[in-house]
C-alpha cells in the first residue's frame, strides 16, 4: 500500500515548512517533497511605492539576512539613477555584506546545525539545540554565539542598527566609517579568527570520521552551480559577473552580466509549494536545476585569493573534488567562508579608501529597469523592478537563494528517506516506528541548505514537527509530533 | 487691550482678549497635545487632538478654536480627555496606511510622536488599509497619500504664506485626499512655485523630497514661524 510519511513543520530553519515522504507499494521510497507553506507577497505590495524606498522595505523581508535584500535593492536603484556609486561606498557596502555572511553562517552553523554533530543525530530533541550544546561544550557554544554577535555588530556600527540598517541607498550609502568604529573592528578581529579555525578544525574532524556517511549521503548528487565570481574567477559576493558550470566544472555561461539574468533564468511553479523552482533555461526544469550557496560560490570560484581561506578551498577539492557535489559540504563551505570573510574584512579595514566620506551619489530616473544582485549568505539573491518616469514600481520580481535550492532540497531528502527507510512495511503490514532519528536526519538535509522560507516566498513563528505516515487513502498509520 | 482671566487645570492665566485656550496653555506652560495646528498658520482645529473640557459644557471644545473669556475653567487632562485623544491618534493610524518602520519620517513625524505622547501602544480599532497611491510627477518633491493626515497645513501654507493655493482637499468622507490643482498631478500645476513650505510643514511622511528613503525626513515645521515673523516685520505689521 502506497503511504505518505508528513514531517510538519520543520524546525530549525527559517520559516515554515513541511516535509513529506511518499512510500510506494512495497514501503521503499518513491520521492520525498519540501512543502513551502507560508506566503509573503512582496513582489505584490512593493507595486505603486517609490523606488527610492526600496532598500528600506524589502530588508524587511527578512530578520536574518535584511543586508542581502538591502544591498540587492540598492543596486538595483544605483542602475535607475545611472550613476557609479563612490569608491568608498562600494568597500563599505562589501564590508556589510561580509559582516552579514559571517553572522548568517555562524548562525547556520553553531546555532541551528552543531547540536546534530556534537550531541548526535539520535541525541534527546530537548537537548539538541544550541543550549545543550551550551551545556555540553561550552567554549566552542560561546565563541559561536560571540562570532555571530561580531557580525551584527559589525552591521550595527556602519548601518546604526544590527537588524533591518536602512543604510545602503540608491547612489551609495547614508554615513561614513568612523575611525573610532574602524579600530573598535579591528580590535575584534583575533577572536574571531581564532573561533573560526577551531571550528574548522573540529568539523574537518568529524567528517573524517562520524559524519562521513553523511557527507556521503546527504544530498550528494551532480548538479549545475551558480554564483558571482570576480575578476579572473576569484571568490565574489557583491559584484562581479555571474557564472554557472555543471558537475564536472564546466562552464555553461561564464561571464554573464548581472543585468541579463533573465536571459537564462526561468521560474517553475508546483502546486504544493509557495517557493519557485528557478532553472537554467537552456536545459529545462530538471536538467537546468541548480544550487547556489556557499558551496556553490566555492564551486564556480577559481580561487579566493586570501591566505588562510585559499589553503581550505584546497582541502575541501581534495575532500571532494573539483565540483564538491555534497550537500552536507555546505557546512564546511560555510565555515570556509566565514574565514574568507574575515580575511577581506581584514584587508578593506587596512585600505586608506574605506575611511574616505564622500559616499553616495545623487541623481533622479534615468533608467526604468534594473536588476540588482548580491550574494546572499545562502545563495545569488536578484531583485528586478521596473519603474515608471516619475520613478515608482511598475514590476518587482524576486528571485532568492533558497527557491534556487529548492529542486535541491527535495533531491536531498529523498536521497536521506531512500538512506534510512531502506526496505519498509509492504501492503498490510504493521505500521513502521517512525524514529526521531530519521525525522532529524530528513530535516538536517534540508539545515545543509539553511533555506531561508520568508525570504522566499514573501511569515514566520513556532515550528513544531509533525510526522505521519499515511496510506494511499489517506488514512493515519502513525503519526508523531515534537513540540 | 482687554485681559481676561481664566483657570486651566486650576492654574489663573491672564490672557489677552481675543487669544485662544490653546495659546493661554502654552502662555501657562500647560502641555495640550495637536498635530494640525502649528504657529505661523490659521487655526481649523482638523485633528481634534486639543480638545479641551469647559466647566459648564458638556460638549469638548477644541482649544485651538476657543476664544479665552472672563471666568472660564478649563480643564485639558481629565482620564476623557485622555480616553479620546489616545482614540483620535488610533483612528489617524488606522485610516490611513501608516508604516512607520519603512517610513521616511520615521523618527521624526509628529503622528508617532503624537501615539508616543498618547500612549498608543497598540490601536483598539481595526485598520483598514485603503488603496492609495502616491504623486512622484512634481521634479522635486513626493506626495503619499497613505501618509496623509488631513491635518491641512499644507493647504494653509501654500494658501496663507506662499499665496501660491496649489493645494486643497478634494472629495467626501472617506474620500477625502489633499488634491493639487483642480485634482491634477502635482508636477502639472503651474501654480506650483517649488518653493517646499508644504513638504517643511507636515506633519508626517505625506509630504517628502524625491529620493528621501526610510527616515531620512527631518521635521522643519517650526522654521515656518521664522519665516512667518520675519516677512511681517519686513513688511511693517505687528
Amino acid at each position: 500500500m502506497a503511504r505518505t510519511i508528513l514531517i510538519d513543520p520543520v524546525t530549525r530553519i527559517e520559516g515554515h515548512a513541511k516535509i513529506t515522504i511518499h512510500l510506494g507499494e512495497t514501503g521503499a521510497v518513491e520521492g520525498a517533497r519540501f512543502h513551502v507553506a507560508e506566503f509573503r507577497g512582496f513582489e505584490a505590495f512593493c507595486v505603486g511605492r517609490p523606488f527610492s524606498e526600496m532598500p528600506a522595505i524589502t530588508a524587511r523581508i527578512c530578520g536574518i539576512c535584511p543586508v542581502s535584500h538591502l544591498l540587492a535593492s540598492a543596486k538595483a536603484g544605483d542602475q535607475l539613477l545611472a550613476v557609479a556609486i563612490p569608491p568608498a561606498a562600494e568597500r563599505l557596502r562589501r564590508l556589510m555584506n561580509l559582516a552579514q555572511i559571517i553572522q548568517s553562517h555562524a548562525l547556520s552553523f553553531f546555532h541551528l546545525s552543531s547540536p546534530d554533530f556534537l550531541l548526535g543525530w539520535d541525541s534527546d530533541p530537548a537537548k539538541r539545540n544550541i543550549f545543550g550544546l551550551i551545556a555540553a561544550d561550552p567554549e566552542l557554544a560561546r565563541g559561536g554565539i560571540r562570532l555571530r554577535q561580531f557580525g551584527q555588530e559589525l552591521i550595527e556600527r556602519l548601518g546604526g542598527r544590527k537588524i533591518h540598517p536602512a543604510w545602503a541607498v540608491p547612489g551609495g550609502v547614508r554615513s561614513p566609517l568612523d575611525p573610532a568604529d574602524r579600530a573598535a573592528i579591528q580590535a575584534r578581529l583575533p577572536e574571531a579568527f581564532s573561533t573560526t579555525g577551531t571550528a574548522l578544525e573540529l568539523f574537518k574532524g568529524l567528517l573524517d570520521g562520524p559524519l562521513a556517511q553523511e557527507a556521503a549521503t546527504f544530498g550528494c548528487f551532480p548538479s549545475l552551480f551558480m554564483g558571482l565570481v570576480g575578476a579572473e574567477g576569484r571568490w565574489e559576493h557583491y559584484d562581479g559577473q555571474l557564472r554557472l558550470i555543471d558537475a564536472d566544472g564546466a562552464v555553461l555561461a561564464g561571464a554573464l552580466p548581472q543585468q541579463r539574468i533573465n536571459e537564462v533564468l526561468a521560474e517553475a511553479v508546483e502546486p504544493w509549494t509557495y517557493l519557485k523552482f528557478p532553472y537554467y533555461q537552456p536545459l529545462g526544469p530538471e536538467e537546468g536545476s541548480y544550487r547556489v550557496g556557499p558551496l556553490a560560490r566555492l564551486n564556480v570560484c577559481e580561487r579566493i585569493g586570501t591566505e588562510r581561506a585559499e589553503r581550505e578551498l584546497l582541502e575541501l577539492r581534495q575532500r571532494g573534488g573539483r565540483v564538491v557535489n555534497s550537500s552536507f559540504l555546505y557546512h564546511l563551505a560555510r565555515l570556509i567562508e566565514i574565514l574568507a570573510a574575515l580575511e577581506a574584512i581584514e584587508a578593506l579595514l587596512d585600505d586608506p579608501g574605506i575611511g574616505d566620506t564622500h559616499v553616495r551619489a545623487h541623481s533622479g530616473v534615468n533608467a526604468f529597469e534594473a536588476v540588482g544582485v548580491s550574494e546572499a549568505p545562502r545563495g545569488t539573491l536578484f531583485h528586478h523592478y521596473r519603474i515608471d518616469a516619475n520613478g515608482l514600481i511598475e514590476a518587482v520580481n524576486l528571485i532568492i537563494a533558497t527557491g534556487q535550492n529548492n529542486r535541491a532540497m527535495n533531491r536531498t531528502i529523498t536521497q536521506i528517506a531512500r538512506q534510512h527507510i531502506q526496505a519498509g512495511p509492504g501492503s498490510g503490514q504493521a505500521a513502521p516506528e517512525i524514529s526521531e532519528g530519521l525525522l532529524n536526519r530528513v530535516e538536517a538535509g534540508i539545515r545543509c541548505f539553511d533555506p531561508c522560507l520568508s525570504c522566499s516566498t514573501h511569515a514566520a513563528g513556532q515550528m513544531p514537527l509533525h510526522v505521519q505516515l499515511l496510506d494511499a487513502g489517506g488514512a493515519v498509520l502513525s503519526e508523531r509530533w515534537r513540540q | 487691550m482687554s485681559v481676561c482671566t481664566l483657570t486651566i487645570d486650576g492654574h489663573a492665566v491672564a490672557m489677552a482678549a481675543g487669544a485662544n485656550v490653546l495659546q493661554a496653555a502654552r502662555e501657562a506652560g500647560i502641555r495640550i497635545p495637536t498635530l494640525c495646528d502649528l504657529e505661523g498658520l490659521s487655526p481649523v482645529a482638523a485633528c481634534r487632538l486639543c480638545l479641551v473640557e469647559i466647566a459648564g459644557s458638556d460638549k469638548l471644545q477644541p482649544a485651538c478654536m476657543t476664544a479665552v473669556a472672563e471666568g472660564l475653567e478649563v480643564h485639558t487632562a481629565t482620564p476623557r480627555l485622555r480616553d479620546y485623544r489616545r482614540t483620535v491618534v488610533e483612528m489617524l493610524f488606522t485610516e490611513g496606511n501608516h508604516v512607520c518602520a519603512v517610513c521616511v519620517a520615521n523618527g521624526h513625524c509628529e503622528l508617532q510622536d503624537r501615539a508616543v505622547e498618547v500612549g498608543m501602544d497598540h490601536s483598539r480599532l481595526p485598520y483598514r488599509h485603503p488603496q492609495r497611491s502616491v504623486d512622484l510627477s512634481h521634479h522635486c518633491f513626493g506626495l503619499d497619500h497613505n501618509r496623509c493626515i488631513l491635518c491641512t497645513r499644507c493647504v494653509r501654507v501654500c494658501d496663507e504664506v506662499e499665496g501660491a493655493h496649489v493645494w486643497d482637499v478634494g472629495w467626501r468622507g472617506e474620500h477625502c485626499r489633499i488634491i493639487a490643482g483642480l485634482d491634477q498631478p502635482w508636477g502639472a500645476v503651474d501654480a506650483c512655485t517649488d518653493c517646499g513650505k508644504c513638504v517643511m510643514v507636515c506633519p508626517t511622511g505625506a509630504l517628502f523630497h524625491k529620493g528621501d528613503t526610510a527616515e531620512e525626513k527631518h521635521d522643519d515645521s517650526s522654521r515656518l514661524v521664522d519665516l512667518v515673523r520675519a516677512r511681517q516685520a519686513r513688511q511693517g505689521s505687528p
